[in-house]
């Protein structure tokens, strides 16, 4: 296990930006460990989640905002459900993410890959485009084989569409993607 | 049922869980529930959104809430619990004027929001109630033991979606029960399946996903009941690579819930699209044909006792 020397790294901004962006007090967290036991992505993270709870307490930034587990939240809502102090965690985990992806940090490159690909399939067509969206991963990922298994099951079913469905509106849905950005960087 | 529902569809009802859409459509007219697609809407964002940040998210959520404000109805309803969530907590958290006027100015125009979101689930289970539905069946589900899968976020966290109960949702089951099948105590109902996953970390959907399966099959399920596309997908399409990687042989059909009330309402298979499912469930009906068959003869046969 790491040590941690808490007076030499302990980052209070990151503390309040967390808070501030969350909506929660995390000083509220008393290591209960009830979001640790309830979460079915434990054993494959890297820090549980209330460990990473613990650390953004500490104020351990780059610890936090570099770990694993960020992206393999899959906001399932079993850490908030049964917070006994109503914290809502998978909130401050979304949070995280969003200050990890800002700070240049992916450590699951391919979960990132998959939800860009997701949202620049938004972006273009205002509805996702299943294939395209795979595609767009394979293209980013290079794992061209990416559930090619799956061709056999799927292709006689024709549960795959192979056109895009564009909206009427999809100018609407490309500007608010642009003053998003436009925000950011301001 | 007089009110009339803006109805979202979400995206995957355009092309993996057509079946979802289709048989969703075709219940709601059976039961009196009147549907109007909320016009030109777009998606979501799904997890992807909220990952990269919550007004944005809520953003995409709202447009559609604003479209559906075109239209006379008295609320959303959406089949797909990721659509739902986004709704939902794009609705909550406008009720704070700080962050709705966040969204408005990504959105470009105001949004009123002041309609209820709610699942198509939720709005048969309250609106029209098992008992209504039990009424309407024509071919009883009887000797079918299932499995009911929630998926995560249908009922969680429960301060956002309030409905039904967040550890142990019943809505579902009692559907079931109206139907006329045995509801199996699953107690997995709400666990994750691994989500959006299997595409990028697909070792992390066959260890959940699969849990599902084993666990339904320790119940002595015949098959599984879902209200989640995400959940379908990776219990059902995927059920052969989790076999693979689990060394396992589930042989487990995964329906939409929607699709086993059209079922026991007589509807067609044109509406249901069973054919759609990669689990065959031919063989979980010939047993329940039989068993129901077997049942008719006892009933038969005490009765000429009897007389």
């Amino acid at each position: 296990m790491n040590t941690i020397s808490l007076d030499a790294s302990h980052d209070a901004d990151f503390v309040r930006q967390v808070e501030a962006e969350s909506g929660q007090n995390l000083s509220l967290c008393y290591q209960c460990g009830n979001c640790t036991a309830g979460c079915p992505y434990t054993s494959f993270y890297d820090i549980p989640v209330s460990q990473i709870m613990r650390l953004v307490q500490a104020g351990q930034r780059d610890t936090v905002l570099s770990c694993k587990s960020l992206w393999l939240c899959a906001t399932c809502e079993s850490c908030t459900t049964r917070c006994p102090n109503n914290i809502d965690v998978a909130r401050i985990m979304d949070v995280l993410r969003h200050m990890a992806r800002r700070a240049g940090h992916a450590p699951e490159p391919a979960i990132k890959a998959f939800w860009d690909s997701f949202l620049d399939s938004v972006k273009k067509h205002g509805r996702v485009f299943e294939m395209g969206v795979v595609a767009g991963y394979m293209l980013k990922t290079g794992r061209v084989l990416t559930d090619a298994d799956l061709a056999k099951d799927m292709l006689p079913k024709g549960k795959l569409s192979f056109r895009p469905h564009p909206i009427v509106g999809r100018q609407s849905v490309i500007e608010i993607f642009k003053r998003y950005h436009e925000e950011r960087k301001s | 049922m007089s009110a009339t529902y803006a109805y979202y569809p979400g995206c995957s009802g355009l092309g993996t869980s057509a079946e979802y859409d289709r048989s969703t459509r075709a219940i709601c007219k059976a039961l009196g529930v009147g549907l109007v697609d909320i016009p030109d809407w777009s998606c979501c964002g799904s997890t992807p959104a909220h990952t990269v940040d919550h007004v944005l998210s809520c953003a995409l959520s709202a447009r559609n809430i604003a479209q559906a404000e075109t239209l006379d109805v008295a609320g959303i309803v959406t089949p797909c619990p990721s659509c739902l969530t986004n709704l939902k907590t794009a609705s909550h958290r406008m009720r704070d004027d700080a962050f709705k006027g966040k969204v408005e100015s990504l959105l470009g125009h105001p949004v009123e929001n002041r309609l209820p979101v709610m699942s198509v689930l939720q709005l048969l289970a309250e609106a029209i109630g098992p008992d209504r539905v039990a009424g309407k069946v024509v071919r009883p589900l009887t000797g079918l033991r299932l499995a009911p899968y929630y998926g995560c976020i249908m009922n969680r966290p429960p301060e956002v979606m309030e409905f039904d109960d967040c550890e142990n949702p019943v809505a579902m089951d009692r559907l079931m029960a109206a139907l006329g099948a045995e509801v199996a105590p699953f107690a997995l109902k709400v666990e994750c399946c691994g989500a959006s996953f299997g595409v990028a970390r697909r070792d992390v959907v066959m260890k959940l996903s699969g849990k599902l399966l084993d666990a339904a099959e320790d119940v002595g399920a015949h098959a599984m009941v879902t209200a989640c596309p995400l959940c379908q997908m990776n219990l059902d399409l995927r059920q052969g690579q989790i076999n693979a990687a689990n060394n396992a042989r589930h042989d487990m059909p995964v329906f939409y819930y929607t699709q086993l009330i059209g079922k026991a309402l007589g509807l067609g298979d044109e509406s249901l699209m069973l054919d759609k499912l990669v689990v065959s469930p031919a063989r979980v009906f010939h047993t329940m044909e039989e068993a129901q068959r077997a049942a008719f003869q006892r009933a038969e046969s005490q009765g000429a006792s009897v007389a």
